[in-house]
């Protein structure tokens, strides 16, 4: 391997891993909020890049009955808790949330798509058309279960990413899909050709990191998101609701997966289960980063783009096994490296 | 119900399979062999996930590993099935004992994630392995042969796969009935009581594991000969979450759930892939995983107990005979009263900048009843912990009976003769008081997993169930030994970890705060019993808060107070130290 090839293969995994660094970012947020370690959010860039393209082909995309599906379901659960609680009162409220809201998100789409708008508006669309799935699968999936154990938690989590997968397949069929490139400008740095693309990935990588650090430090919802990852009691005896701070969560961390989605698109093709090695390998990021901190986790995610670029060179069909594998040592640092307490255990 | 009775409901089960391939058209014989299939696969992630608590993803892998080693050794190779059995068992098995090794000192979610990293891994192998056939997979597999019969008809098969069922059934059943299989049932709840007994509960977890794999061996031979070709598909991460699926429904801290559970989602995917096209024409392969998860989180939120236990709440309950009048278990051999049994000496724990036991010295001697107390935070809760190891010292020396066990790992104190409770109780709730005490007698009997699933040690069994109800007797709890633990009243359920306790013949018994919740009438019971436990050379080594629990029980007392020791004497002594009465009450204003 010259040095040429070496710093061709450093620029890829460096693109991919920004990539894989917003998802595992999203990854950290979700689990710290809720304890949730959300599987599917691979599956939900990968639905982002199925929706831009459907858009690009002035399809309604599939992702707009699935919200429509998910919307009813969300908003009949959440009437009929209210109800057995005799808070009827909150149901209106319950109802715009769940329904109304998801329903207008659908018709903005449906509307402008009739005006064959431009590819930044499409990819608005997409994005915004992703956005409440997460918080509505969250309502339907894990708040009945809000209190179980980690471990719980996480079974269901994997179940919800297949059937996700096969809901990608209903809505988007099998084909794979590569949208058109976001730019067609190349640089040279020091002599290497690098994409306008992968400039782009890194940037909005940087952007949407540095972002998400000034909402958590500087707005109010932000502190009250990390007060609740911190502790769920005593965030809920200083008033805030543990249940709204996850949908802040799972929004913010869908329109990272989403920017995720709509900048791979581009460069790899996307089926409808891609989403799952993608999840899962901004998922190990996230453990390097004790699935606690983020600049661990965008860290960890560009060391897996950076491995899965070698060694894909070296042996393209095993470099899942090889990305796979490297999650066992990683998994025994971290597990040596964190204080396990025995409550947490279900007998 | 009485055991006659069960023995006739087995009899009348075993029959009906017998009696099946007769009266069923072939698909369902075929359905009956992958139900039986599926079910080994199921059964031993019910070992591994419901009664040994560890959640794994992976088991799908270990089916495959074995189906594509029977495949290549027949296949590929010419070799017969029965080669491609004992390459399968051994290669599962091996894999298994490697990554068990590497990955079960994980705790919680991350052992579970570890499992689906591994499974996705090995499944990739499969299709990228070029002797393998890829992704097209192996076919022309050669059928089972038993002397000159080749087991080429579903019919033919069907009597191999479920004898194989019925016999893993009755091997499992005796197992965990067995003192190994005990120490599985322990595991689910934290490995600190299951250390506590003298179990390493590492070695355990890695036999569980192994099982679990060897049950996914077998399922994996069977498969590979029963379709005649294997491809990676089967294998994947999805067939990972089905098993799973299926242990859980079924009851995932039964073993009869395995099979139950196999055959409700066998069948239920054979249903959903009849119906399913009637709703949604052309989508139904889509839908099928679709239902599938929904009905599985469905599952999880609502009914996690799964179908097995829910049902047996319906049974009359099991008659079980109390245990007889057995030869005795060996006893240690106590030291004379009076002798040096602990030397604690300058021992020293340190939590960062806190110094949580700084330099605290005293001995124990044999025989005796010592109180530690000291006010909240004088840490009592660490030095109790650097005793029985469940933390290690900073610096200092612990010795016990002459030897130092400062380095020990826990289940190596616990088997030189300490003995502990715990504030916090720790039982297991769903197992009789009888089987909680025998937890105890682990490290005094010997029978090993084999000797143990095939029933060859029933004299060791007999005495050390004799000797659990020897002391469930000597505690007070005699009369119901086949009583749920978690339904005892707290104050018995302390009570209930000293009978445990005991059943390890300590030389020392620590006590964590055994005072601590109960009334005023169980503390004098309790109180009694200690001085009876005395009366019969046993030391003790007891934490307290309660003063006049305390003082009216125990020989000598060590205050502690901001880690360091503050005075040793008799109860009249201390009660009168000017120094306790303001560590306790504050200075004298």
């Amino acid at each position: 391997m010259t040095a040429d090839i070496a710093a061709i293969l450093a620029i890829d995994g460096i693109a991919t891993g920004a990539v894989y660094a917003l998802v595992a970012i999203g990854t950290v947020l979700i689990f710290t909020v809720t304890r949730v370690i959300f599987i599917p959010f691979g599956d939900i860039a990968a639905f982002t890049a199925l929706t831009l393209a459907a858009l690009d082909a002035k399809q309604l995309p599939g992702t707009a009955g699935l919200v429509v599906v998910l919307a009813c379901m969300a908003c009949v659960m959440e009437v009929a808790s209210l109800a057995r609680a005799r808070e009827l009162r909150a149901v209106p409220k319950a109802v715009l949330g769940y329904l109304v809201l998801p329903l207008i998100v659908v018709g903005i789409v449906w509307l402008t798509m009739r005006f064959n708008p431009p590819m930044p508006v499409r990819i608005v669309l997409a994005l915004l058309l992703i956005m409440p799935i997460s918080p509505l699968l969250d309502r339907i999936v894990f708040r009945p279960i809000a209190d179980a154990s980690v471990l719980l938690l996480l079974t269901v989590s994997v179940a919800l990413h297949f059937a996700l997968v096969g809901l990608g397949l209903l809505f988007f069929g099998p084909e794979g899909v590569r949208t058109e490139p976001l730019t067609s400008m190349a640089i040279e740095i020091a002599g290497v050709h690098v994409s306008g693309q992968t400039v782009l990935i890194l940037t909005a990588a940087l952007v949407f990191s540095g972002l998400l650090f000034l909402f958590f430090d500087f707005t109010l919802i932000g502190k009250a998101l990390r007060a609740t990852a911190l502790n769920r009691t005593g965030a809920r005896l200083m008033g805030i609701r543990p249940a709204r701070a996850g949908t802040v969560a799972y929004l913010l961390g869908s329109l990272m997966a989403g920017v995720s989605g709509i900048l791979i698109a581009p460069v790899n093709t996307i089926f409808y289960d891609s989403g799952f090695l993608l999840g899962l390998k901004a998922f190990v990021g996230a453990i390097v980063g004790g699935m606690a901190s983020y600049p661990g986790a965008a860290l960890g995610a560009f060391g897996v783009g950076i491995i899965e670029s070698f060694a894909s060179f070296q042996s393209s069909t095993l470099k899942d096994v090889i990305v796979f594998s490297l999650l066992i040592p990683i998994l025994l640092w971290r597990s040596l490296a964190s204080q396990h307490s025995e409550e947490e255990v279900e007998e | 119900m009485t055991p006659q009775q069960i023995r006739l409901i087995i009899a009348a089960a075993i029959a009906c399979l017998v009696a099946a391939p007769f009266v069923l058209n072939p698909f369902s014989i075929t359905l009956l062999n992958y139900i039986g299939i599926y079910a080994l696969a199921a059964i031993g992630l019910a070992l591994l996930t419901g009664v040994g608590g560890i959640v794994s993803f992976g088991q799908a892998a270990f089916v495959g590993v074995a189906a594509y080693a029977t495949a290549w050794v027949t296949a590929l190779n010419g070799y017969s099935p029965w080669l491609g059995l004992v390459l399968a068992v051994i290669l599962t098995c091996s894999i298994a004992a490697i990554l068990g090794f590497v990955t079960l000192r994980l705790q919680g979610h991350f052992l579970s994630l570890s499992t689906v990293a591994w499974g996705l891994a090995i499944a990739f192998l499969f299709g990228n392995i070029d002797g393998l056939g890829q992704h097209n997979g192996i076919s022309g597999i050669p059928p089972i042969s038993i002397g000159p019969v080749a087991l080429v008809e579903s019919r033919q098969i069907y009597f191999l796969i479920w004898a194989i069922v019925a016999a893993v059934l009755l091997v499992c059943y005796n197992l965990l009935d067995s003192r190994i299989g005990r120490a599985m049932r322990a595991l689910r709840g934290g490995n600190t009581l299951v250390e506590s007994l003298g179990i390493s509960a590492f070695q355990i977890k890695l036999v569980t594991f192994v099982i679990a794999a060897f049950l996914g061996a077998l399922s994996g031979w069977l498969y590979a000969h029963l379709g005649r070709f294997v491809s990676p598909g089967p294998f994947e991460a999805g067939m990972g979450i089905e098993y799973l699926m299926m242990a859980m429904v079924g009851g995932a801290g039964s073993i009869l759930g395995g099979v139950v559970g196999a055959a409700i989602v066998t069948l239920l995917k054979n249903s959903v892939q009849d119906y399913l096209p009637l709703i949604a024409k052309g989508a139904s392969g889509q839908l099928e995983i679709v239902a599938f998860s929904a009905l599985f989180i469905l599952f999880l939120q609502r009914a996690r107990q799964g179908i097995v236990p829910f049902l047996a709440g319906f049974l009359p309950d099991l008659k079980l005979s109390r245990p007889q009048p057995a030869a005795p278990l060996p006893r240690r051999e106590q030291p004379p009263p009076g002798t040096l049994l602990l030397k604690v000496s300058e021992a020293q724990r340190r939590f960062g900048g806190l110094v949580a036991v700084n330099n605290v010295s005293f001995d124990v001697k044999s025989g005796e009843i010592l109180g530690l107390i000291g006010p909240n935070g004088a840490g009592k809760t660490t030095m109790f912990n650097l005793l029985t190891g469940a933390l290690r010292a900073n610096s200092g020396e612990i010795a016990f009976a002459g030897r130092s066990i400062t380095r020990d790992q826990q289940f190596h104190i616990a088997r030189a003769g300490i003995s502990r409770t715990f504030q916090h109780v720790k039982l297991r709730p769903r197992m009789t008081l009888l089987d909680n005490v025998l937890l105890g007698t682990y490290s005094r009997t010997s029978t090993g997993l084999l000797a143990g699933a095939l029933r060859l040690n029933q004299a060791e069994e007999a005495s050390a169930r004799y000797e659990a109800l020897q002391q469930l007797e000597r505690v007070g709890l005699g009369d119901k030994p086949f009583e749920l633990a978690g339904n005892l009243p707290l104050g018995n359920q302390r009570v209930l970890e000293i009978a445990r306790a005991l059943a390890a013949d300590p030389t020392l018994l620590v006590l964590d705060e055994p005072a601590a919740g109960l009334r005023r009438q169980e503390k004098l019971r309790l109180a009694e019993l200690l001085r009876s436990l005395r009366a019969d050379h046993l030391t003790i080594l007891l934490v307290e808060h309660d003063m006049e629990f305390v003082m009216s029980l125990v020989d000598r007392i060590v205050v502690l107070d901001f880690g360091s020791k503050l005075c040793e004497g008799e109860p009249a002594a201390i009660r009168s130290d000017a120094r306790v009465q303001e560590a306790y009450l504050g200075g004298v204003a």
